[in-house]
């Protein structure tokens, strides 16, 4: 039967030979690897956030409009936000607060800005189970304490939009915002 | 019997083809657009060829001749303000853009719920001139002017096709049947398939639109290639980082096929085959 | 199948064993394409492209999945969320070229496979059924392919849809009834479109199916090579692992040059402009053209133009244009040669090569306008196709007189390299 192996001193160099074979293999996988990882990473990142959904990610706010007592609601990122005109009378209230009795204490200087106090800007969502909160519109429940009221399960929030009274664990969220000018404010 | 069907289908197909091509036919007339129809110009854009690129100065200079001369009546609808930051303008310039642009964003009027309009915003995409295609058609002649964010890939011959028409508009030659001479409201371009089109030549004048310090003369030429070359961004504004993706990636395979290769020698090297 | 020699998955990692006694995958990958599966030493590199098809199915199949993610089948918003796809989603640009371009690449390898089943006398007993799964698959493609096609709602997506709906309206009595069905109205509209998509996300997967039945069944009697003569013994055998595996790789590599010119440098060589502009019902493209893997069979659809033997010419269209395909389930039995190989065949192989040339030109009338000379020429190509594999082919490979055949695989591969 003829013989198909090439010359059998040809594998005289076997011992390195096969180093030297296996190394070539090894690259040729670890390229190949590495090429892989390297597609992986646009098809993971495909669900990240698009362009068109980072571009809403800051908006701004024109707040000329809002007479003290008032508050507008308005959609930040796709969830409610309660931007308030607080009247002396309700900074006053937010004020007399004990903050260390408070469950999440805070107080309205931590939660605005300075030389702006009266302007509360809040996440329109209770830190309860995340319904919205009445209050903000003109004729809606204000609960016990003047600010907000939750009514899925009974959660008061302060003229300060801190909880009072009722299961939420938190004040409702004071997201990153800056006054633009004296009437614009930048949520985001 | 399959073997039998088959035959004889096969004699049918032959049979009825067979016909169909022995069949005389008139000779086809040279039709009227083929004989004056001209393929675009030959033009270059600093996008050509596998390593091509943008040049900002280029796309600045022709979105300034679409927003001084097209948005008239050309919408961009697929491209949003924010997105001109991809030309070179800062985030500061693209909100004056968008707040100063001519036609308002769409909007309701919050007290009495009439249509209104209100300033575009950065994350808004170019407004269209017309409210819908009717009201473009009543302005138009019964033409509706196309939206052109995808133009320089809607059309044969991309922004070369785009630039020769606008520098193609003529007068129409003097052997051109009287049936296809422009009719009112139709202009002779022989760079349009249809050789009469219902835009008006947009560019006609030298300084049409005023360039900045340092850019190139506003001829119509120029004018031409800039608003071509814009229009290559807003079909593919990713062209770039397309051609640089593609480098890197031909050059890991081409080390990846050496390396491929070798294994394959490698393992194959006692097998005679 | 097994040939006697065939390596036996031992595993000696305890894990390994474990697996190998509660769910034995890793011993059927071992025996399907590992150490344990014996091939002929002789292949050549049309040998590569069934791997490379599979490779191209999951290429598919991983980019449509994410596509999918972004993209809405709604007539009113499908064009603006493939352009979204193509300007906002992270790296959505690649998906989409990489998706539209992987269906050309597909076909490209399809087609050489199918080539190289063709020549080498693949199809011949006893592998009938590996070939008719084949061609099931072919099917599947194409209308995979079709519907894909659809979703982006182009104006040639439309009018696509409009004119290969339309075949089934050439069906006297019941034709209509079945296009609307089909439709799901009277024209493509949001009907068709959803389905489309449900179907073109459904499809792949039942390829998948199939091409599981493919390799099964190829493993049964073993891969056939070059020279048509089946293996003897161990001589004639490499185990598949390390020896084709890496021929794969190799193979792999440069379908992904090919692939990522393509994708990167021509990502609209093939595609059609016209399929940039929004589809418009009331306004029809100049040109209507398929995609380049259809053209063959849009030039034969197209060549019937005299209505013949009382069968409207649309008719003989539709019914041709379908034959041509589905000839191929009857090719085993239309070909009577003992021979498998066309290097052993000489008269066949001027008609093989014949009929090659014949497909390209078929090709090129399929993308030209319905205009002369094309569709003479059309007509000439189209009665060559189908006399080449309904009358010729029979009878050649009963009269020819072939080559003599080696009498084994080892024989001709030392043959080759003693004349080397």
């Amino acid at each position: 039967m003829a013989v198909v192996e090439t010359d059998p001193s040809a594998n005289a160099g076997m011992e390195d030979g096969v180093r030297r074979r296996d190394f070539i293999n090894i690259a040729a996988v670890s390229f190949a690897g590495v090429g892989v990882v390297a597609v992986a990473l646009p098809l993971v990142n495909q669900m990240n956030p698009s362009a068109d959904v980072l571009a809403l990610a800051s908006i701004e706010v024109d707040l000329s409009a809002i007479q003290p007592g008032q508050a507008i609601k308005t959609s930040w990122r796709k969830q409610p936000i309660f931007i308030r005109n607080l009247t002396p009378a309700e900074i006053e209230d937010a004020k007399k607060v004990d903050v260390g009795g408070l469950r999440d204490p805070e107080s309205l200087e931590a939660r605005t800005k300075p030389g702006k106090e009266n302007w509360l800007i809040t996440l329109g969502v209770c830190t309860h189970l995340g319904c919205v909160p009445l209050g903000a519109a003109a004729g809606e429940l204000r609960g016990d304490f003047g600010g907000y009221f939750c009514p899925c399960h009974g959660s008061h929030y302060d003229t300060a939009a801190r909880i009072r009274k009722g299961p939420a664990p938190k004040n409702l969220v004071v997201p990153e915002y800056a006054f633009t000018s004296d009437t614009v404010v930048q949520i985001g | 019997m399959i073997r039998i069907i088959a035959f004889l289908g096969g004699l049918g197909f032959v049979a009825a083809l067979l016909v169909g091509a022995l069949m005389p036919r008139e000779a086809a007339e040279e039709a009227v657009t083929e004989k004056f129809f001209k393929e675009h110009k030959h033009v270059s854009f600093t996008t050509d060829g596998p390593l091509g690129k943008f040049d900002h100065a280029q796309l600045q200079r022709g979105f300034q001749v679409y927003k001084e001369v097209c948005s008239a009546c050309h919408s961009l609808r697929l491209v949003s303000f924010g997105d001109l930051t991809g030309i070179g303008y800062t985030p500061g310039q693209v909100k004056t853009i968008a707040t100063e642009w001519t036609q308002e964003q769409p909007s309701i009027n919050p007290d009495t719920g009439e249509a209104a309009t209100r300033k575009n915003l950065a994350s808004d995409k170019f407004p269209s001139p017309f409210a819908n295609d009717v009201a473009a058609r009543a302005a138009n002649n019964n033409a509706v002017p196309p939206d052109l964010s995808l133009m320089a890939k809607a059309r044969e011959g991309g922004a070369a096709y785009i630039y020769s028409l606008l520098t193609g508009f003529q007068e129409p030659p003097a052997d051109l049947p009287k049936d296809s001479r422009p009719g009112p409201g139709l202009h002779y371009n022989p760079y349009f398939p249809n050789l009469n089109l219902s835009m008006a030549p947009p560019l006609v004048n030298d300084g049409q639109v005023t360039y900045g310090e340092g850019a190139p003369k506003p001829t119509v030429d120029q004018m031409a290639k800039d608003v071509s070359a814009f229009l290559i961004w807003t079909a593919e504004p990713k062209l770039e980082a397309r051609h640089r993706a593609g480098i890197a990636t031909i050059i890991f395979l081409l080390i990846f096929a050496g390396l491929c290769w070798g294994s394959y020698q490698a393992i194959w090297a006692n097998k005679e085959h | 199948m097994s040939f006697p020699w065939a390596k036996h998955y031992e595993p000696t990692h305890p894990f390994m064993q474990w697996m190998d006694q509660k769910l034995p995958l890793p011993r059927l990958v071992y025996n399907a394409i590992g150490a344990g599966y014996p091939v002929p030493r002789n292949l050549n590199y049309f040998w590569n492209f069934g791997v490379l098809a599979g490779a191209a199915l999951v290429i598919q199949i991983v980019t449509g999945i994410v596509l999918a993610m972004h993209y809405a089948a709604n007539g009113a918003v499908a064009f603006d969320s493939v352009e979204h796809i193509m300007r906002d989603v992270n790296s959505g640009w690649f998906l989409r070229y990489a998706h539209a371009n992987g269906a050309t690449m597909f076909f490209i390898v399809v087609y050489l496979h199918i080539f190289r089943g063709l020549y080498f006398g693949s199809y011949k007993a006893p592998r009938e059924m590996i070939w008719l799964l084949g061609v099931v698959i072919f099917l599947l493609m194409m209308e995979t392919a079709f519907m894909g096609y659809v979703l982006p709602w182009g104006q040639m997506s439309f009018w696509g849809a409009q004119v290969i709906t339309g075949f089934f309206s050439a069906i006297p009595v019941v034709g209509e009834p079945i296009r609307q069905w089909l439709l799901g109205g009277f024209a493509p509209d949001n009907a068709a479109l959803n389905r489309f998509f449900s179907l073109h996300y459904l499809l792949p997967f039942v390829i998948a199916a199939v091409i599981i039945l493919h390799i099964w069944a190829l493993h049964i009697p073993g891969s056939s090579n070059p020279t048509g003569v089946e293996v003897k013994d161990e001589q004639d055998t490499v185990p598949f692992h390390p020896y084709y595996t890496a021929k794969d790789g190799f193979g792999l590599a440069i379908f992904l040059i090919v692939f990522a010119v393509l994708l990167f440098f021509a990502p609209n060589m093939l595609a059609e402009p016209v399929n940039y502009v929004p589809a418009n019902p009331l306004s029809t493209p100049a040109h209507i053209v398929p995609e380049w893997y259809f053209w063959p069979f849009y030039a034969i659809l197209r060549a019937f133009t005299v209505d013949f033997l009382w069968v409207p010419a649309k008719l003989w269209g539709v019914i041709a244009m379908f034959s041509s395909i589905l000839l191929l389930f009857i090719l085993p039995w239309l070909d009577n040669s003992p021979v498998r190989s066309t290097t052993y065949r000489p008269l066949y192989k001027w008609f093989f090569w014949l009929l090659m040339f014949d497909i390209v030109i078929l090709g090129i009338c399929g993308m030209k306008p319905a205009a002369e000379p094309w569709v003479r020429m059309g007509q000439i190509a189209s009665a060559y196709y189908f006399a080449h594999f309904l009358i010729i082919l029979p009878i050649v490979s009963r009269i020819e007189r072939p080559l003599p055949l080696p009498n084994s695989i080892t024989e001709a591969v030392l043959a080759k390299h003693k004349a080397a």
